[in-house]
């Protein structure tokens, strides 16, 4: 009887340490897997900005680009700019109304605009927009083997596929969050001056004193790092579809990593939007 | 044909091995492959599926590395290139691939013009000719503005191949080209191989499941089955074969009595 529960006893015990080596086996692959994802996806940032250095460049394929981010985008940008102006407007109005500081509305608007909402709103915007669209369009060459198609060809897909887009993005975030902070504003005066009552005078005036060259830099350098973000992890999660643990095979690969990917460079916009006005405010 | 000198040889295996997975699920796909392709010459390597034909493919074309040995094109050990060599030595090759991947979102025209564009420095209009003839020759006249999504599968596969010559390649290497299509589009293809090749004498590399009508173009027939190779001149040899998986994969697909 006791032989028998020493044994049943060790059999538990070495099912034990089993399942331990197992846990700490599977902890040790995934940390693996995402050094080697983070390290894939590194080089690919540098081939895809090394490319932009190579000749012939695509011009034709930038303005197509520059169409598709950038022009495209307006319609979207323009609408979400107006009405978070416009919810700014109000919001500010009966905030600032309990203490009597209507006055500082265009401030307080045009501040929160130009640093944080404006940079953060069209990154979003164009994450979901172009981003999934660019993961999608990357995903479907890979899995059709049309990239290997080009590299059959002696054709550098970095500098044929992915700089133009990097290029693209980095001309039209920054003046798509132009645009954003530009109607966001004329949503904020909307709302604040014409249907609140604030004075247009005083709305202007302290947008005028509050607002640094710093800020406008601050949102400007935002918008491009945003940018890189955002085709950065879209394109990179599409090039490397069949390389992503669990995304599957075929359409549904491309399906789950474009999700994947506009999350991933979402979520990666507002952390960098946090480590950014942290350090350069 | 093994008593023949490397330099009539245009790619050769020694002893590669390639395995897929990671240690604890290993699939063992060549396992120490060693053959030779004959220069100006067809080979068409047959076998089952995800026995490692499309693998052989893409070693070749340095888009995947072996585990271990040497895969030669030339002189040249593609493993061991670095990236502007291997972008070199690419400009040896058409491929002509399974799905024919044509860019989507070119025209006809733009994908076969792809090639001179990117790597020649042809003029817009000696391009324009040159397409325009390519197109007449692989009578694909008039459809040069339509979309890959507009063609049917035998079209596909003729633009596929115009923009796989279009460098005029010394090697050819086509990966199930007649996979998805009825006989009769599957032969007008294979006329068309025997067309081009006479004209550019380029070395085919034949990647088929299309046995045992892709061993009528042959001049060597390599097998694989269950990780074994055997290589021969000709499909008469095949149940012959020494090597009992091969002679099994004979029985299998061609319905021959093994002796």
């Amino acid at each position: 009887m006791t032989a028998f529960s020493s044994t049943l006893c060790m059999k538990q015990s070495e099912k034990k340490i089993f399942v331990l080596f197992r846990i700490i086996g599977g902890l040790g692959g995934q940390a693996l897997y995402v050094l080697t994802d983070l390290g894939r996806m590194g080089f690919f940032l540098f081939f895809g900005l090394l490319g932009l250095l190579k000749s012939p460049f695509r011009f034709r394929e930038l303005i197509k680009q520059l169409c598709f981010i950038g022009a495209g985008s307006v319609t979207v940008i323009f609408f979400t700019a107006l009405s978070s102006g416009m919810v700014l407007g109000l919001q500010g109005y009966y905030s600032l109304h309990k203490f009597g500081a209507e006055g500082m509305l265009g401030s307080a608007v045009s501040l929160t605009l130009i640093m944080e909402l404006g940079p953060v709103l069209t990154a979003l915007m164009v994450a979901g927009r172009a981003g999934s669209a660019m993961c999608a369009e990357i995903g479907i060459m890979r899995i059709s083997e049309q990239i290997d198609a080009l590299e059959c060809m002696a054709i550098d897909p970095f500098r044929y596929l992915i700089s133009p887009k990097f290029l693209a993005a980095l001309i039209s975030v920054p003046l798509l969050t132009a645009i954003f902070d530009v109607v966001g504003i004329a949503g904020g005066y909307l709302a604040g001056v014409k249907l609140m009552g604030v004075n247009g005078g005083a709305f202007f005036s302290g947008m005028q004193q509050s607002v640094t060259n710093h800020d406008v830099i601050l949102g400007v350098i935002k918008s491009y790092v945003f940018a890189l973000l955002i085709v950065w992890i879209c394109t990179g999660r599409g090039y490397f579809v069949q390389k992503i643990r669990g995304a599957g095979f075929g359409a549904e690969s491309v399906s789950k990593v474009t999700t994947q990917a506009v999350v991933i460079s979402s979520i990666s916009v507002l952390i960098f939007d946090y480590l950014l006005t942290a350090v350069l405010l | 044909m093994n008593n023949s000198s490397p330099q009539e040889y245009a790619i050769r295996f020694v002893d590669v091995c390639k395995s897929f997975g990671d240690q604890t699920h290993q699939h063992i796909v060549l396992d120490r492959v060693s053959f030779s392709v004959p220069k100006g010459r067809t080979t068409v390597i047959a076998g089952g599926s995800g026995q490692g034909k499309s693998v052989i493919l893409k070693l070749i074309l340095g888009l995947l590395q072996p585990d271990s040995g040497q895969v030669l094109v030339g002189e040249k050990n593609v493993p061991a290139l670095g990236y502007k060599a291997l972008q070199e030595l690419r400009l040896l090759f058409g491929v002509l691939f399974q799905g024919s991947a044509l860019f989507d979102s070119l025209t006809v025209f733009e994908n076969i013009a792809l090639p001179l564009r990117e790597r020649t420095k042809l003029s817009d209009k000696e391009i324009h000719e040159r397409v325009a003839s390519t197109l007449e020759q692989l009578e694909l006249t008039g459809h040069d503005t339509k979309f890959p999504a507009q063609l049917s599968g035998g079209m596909k596969k003729r633009v596929g191949l115009a923009r796989a010559l279009q460098l005029e390649p010394e090697i050819v290497l086509f990966d199930e080209p007649t996979t998805g299509l009825d006989p009769v589009m599957s032969k007008e293809i294979y006329e068309l191989f025997l067309v081009t090749q006479r004209r550019i004498g380029y070395t085919a590399v034949i990647v088929s499941h299309d046995i045992p009508q892709i061993f009528t173009l042959a001049d060597q027939i390599i097998l694989l089955n269950k990780g074994e190779l055997d290589v021969f001149t000709d499909a008469s040899q095949i149940p012959h074969s020494n090597k009992p998986f091969i002679r099994e994969f004979a029985q299998m697909v061609m319905g021959q009595q093994v002796a």
